[in-house]
């Protein structure tokens, strides 16, 4: 087995020691960070999320390949700055405001990250005016997640928002979580609804066309 | 004239009574929140507008049902406690307070009513303001969530009984509360469900330690995940020592209440999310059947109960697993989840399952749907579940706050049209066809 094949299956794995050691041997031994990240995490985030999809692994299996994907951006990522690789695009994550359920939202932070996407995560209970913010900063996208059917009606006012700004047609919306569907996203005019981490950057890159 | 009891027992043991039984309230995953029930109680005349309703539940935020409404909307179960509610104090002293929604309301008296600077309620375990918070509920929220509070993780010294710190021996007081509880609540002819705690594995409400000044152990939610693939000997030694204690306690319940309960509420744990289970057949497999079936076969061999087992999602792949488990009574039977076709599960686990929810979608029609969409839907579920008994008709989960009340109002409505046996059969099906 190759070294970044070794890489893309500890991290599948969730093996994070191995995931660590097979990053910083690969850069010792002059692999271009950026081969390290198509081929060793951005496969490996692939290939989980396909084996998700395909219903072979469950949420357990898909967070300790995404910390271990991590774990292993974070020995490589100084050197992809290093090098000058741009980022795909920058998106703003968090949950809509009044929601603190997470897990799914930080799962589909760490496949876009793991996917070569800058990612700033606001964390929970995000204010319309905070992803606004976010996107004056140069966020390209903007990913909305809701568990409860409570909230889920206040990601309509983070669109607004955006509109308001003046901001909407720069940006695309994408929204998540366990009540939203595709009608729903449409309804509020939201550019597009994933149903899981993988889906989210697959849409992602075709709506950004990155 | 069949009782309450009968009527629950009959569905339980899979045989028609006079009509299906109705739930609202007998569980803290089967109740109503407490802006919905205030409106609730306005709409039928039981209540001026301005009458605070009591929170039963403080996490959820769901309101009491009272004997008024059991009577009104002919409710046939209701839910047997311990003494303190899930942040570990008890529901007593009570306090005016108004939610953010601006429904009056009565809380605890260690129920936090000042917010923090940012507009937050910050909730404290057992009420103790010394410690740091553990349950949060936003500004303009509904509900509590857990604070996360996680010491960091040395995976050298991982010590199970950390963990463990919650489960303990029932004591002499609580007993006698259960006992008092049994014999009033009997009284009035209802069916009994327990709901005493401790066989909840892994349940993520309780996983935070919520009741607990400074939980130790695996507290993070998404480390207790990750716990149960790349650190399964420390979570099967945690489950099978809270097993022993869960056991001995429901010995010592069924030592005061006997066989007055009709069933006893297990787990909570939730399997499922919305589009696939949560966790795969063989880790429920290695992790968890073993304990669900020891507790059920103890349940089994010893009393008359049922036992109930709640899990969101979609665990239409889980289902056997659970079943094997030796699990009586599923709840809530989250159709609006994938796989989870109500014709499917009645058809393939209707002999050996009840199935308590899965009456209303609460995802969409009955927050989002027209009074109209939530009566066609009442009534083609009767006719599906209800067959054969083996259905207690319950929301799918609790019903949440937000939700129109003419759409409650038609739910209640709907559900006494519709629940006499025996069941029309259905012309055609209205919901789930070529739906996701």
């Amino acid at each position: 087995m190759g070294q970044l094949e070794e890489l893309r299956a500890a991290i599948v794995d969730g093996q994070n020691a191995t995931a660590l050691a097979k990053v910083s041997e690969a850069l010792a031994s002059g692999l271009p960070p950026e081969q390290i990240l198509q081929e060793g995490l951005i496969a490996a985030m692939g290939e989980t999320g396909a084996l998700y999809q395909a219903g072979d692994i469950f949420v357990p299996e898909m967070l300790v390949a995404a910390r271990a994907m991590s774990a292993a951006l974070g020995v490589l990522k100084p050197h992809l700055v290093a090098e000058g690789i741009p980022s795909r695009a920058k998106v703003v994550i968090g949950t809509v405001q009044g929601d603190l359920h997470d897990i799914g939202k930080n799962l589909v932070a760490m496949f876009l990250e793991g996917n070569g996407f800058e990612v700033v995560d606001l964390g929970v209970d995000v204010s319309p005016a905070r992803f606004v913010a976010e996107v004056n900063n140069g966020a390209s996208a903007v990913a909305i997640s809701a568990l409860l059917t409570t909230t889920m009606v206040n990601m309509a006012d983070v669109i607004t928002a955006l509109a308001e700004a003046n901001l909407r047609d720069r940006v695309r919306v994408l929204i998540g979580g366990a009540p939203i569907t595709t009608e729903f996203a449409d309804e509020i005019g939201a550019d597009g609804y994933a149903r899981d981490a993988s889906s989210a950057v697959d849409l992602l890159c075709q709506l950004l066309e990155v | 004239m069949t009782s309450s009891r009968e009527r629950v027992d009959a569905a339980l043991n899979h045989r028609e009574a006079d009509r299906v039984p109705l739930d609202l309230g007998a569980t803290s995953c089967s109740g109503i929140h407490v802006s919905s029930l205030a409106a609730l109680r306005q709409a039928l005349g039981l209540d001026e507008p301005g009458t605070p309703v009591k929170v039963s539940e403080p996490f959820q935020m769901l309101g009491e049902v009272t004997p008024d409404l059991l009577e009104r909307l002919g409710i046939d179960a209701v839910r047997v406690g311990l003494p303190n509610n899930i942040y570990g104090f008890a529901n007593d002293d009570w306090k005016p307070w108004t939610t953010f929604d601006g429904t009056p309301v009565l809380v605890p008296g260690e129920f936090p009513t000042e917010p923090e600077p940012n507009g937050d309620l910050y909730m404290y375990p057992k009420g103790d303001r010394s410690a740091p918070p553990c349950a949060r509920m936003p500004a303009s929220g509904f509900y509590f969530d857990s604070i996360t509070r996680q010491e960091p993780i040395d995976d050298d010294h991982l010590d199970p009984a950390d963990n463990l710190e919650e489960f303990a021996a029932i004591d002499d007081e609580a007993l006698e509360h259960v006992r008092r509880e049994v014999e009033r609540l009997g009284a009035t002819g209802r069916a009994l469900v327990g709901e005493f705690g401790g066989t909840s594995f892994g349940d993520a409400a309780f996983v935070p330690g919520p009741t607990l000044a400074h939980p130790h152990g695996i507290r993070d939610l998404e480390q207790w995940y990750m716990s149960l693939v790349s650190r399964p000997e420390y979570v099967k030694e945690i489950f099978e020592r809270q097993c022993e204690i869960g056991l001995s306690n429901l010995q010592k319940i069924h030592g005061v209440v006997g066989d007055s309960l009709s069933a006893v509420f297990i787990t909570g744990t939730d399997f499922g999310s919305q589009g696939g289970p949560m966790i795969g057949p063989k880790t429920y497999r290695a992790l968890f059947q073993p304990v669900h079936a020891r507790v059920n076969n103890w349940i089994h061999a010893h009393t008359s109960w049922k036992t109930f087992i709640h899990s969101c999602g979609s665990i239409w792949r889980l289902l056997d697993d659970l079943a094997d488990a030796g699990f009586d009574v599923l709840n809530p039977v989250q159709t609006s989840a994938a796989d989870m076709t109500p014709e499917a599960l009645k058809d393939r686990y209707g002999d050996r399952i009840t199935f308590w929810g899965g009456g209303i979608d609460t995802q969409r029609v009955l927050p989002f749907g027209s009074p109209e969409d939530v009566r066609a839907m009442v009534r083609e579920r009767m006719s599906i579940f209800g067959a054969d008994g083996g259905f207690v008709f319950n929301t799918i989960h609790n019903v949440q706050a937000r939700v129109p009340v003419a759409n409650v109002v038609a739910l209640y409505e709907a559900v006494n049209e519709y629940r006499s046996y025996p069941m029309e059969p259905l012309a055609e099906s209205s919901f789930d066809k070529g739906r996701s």
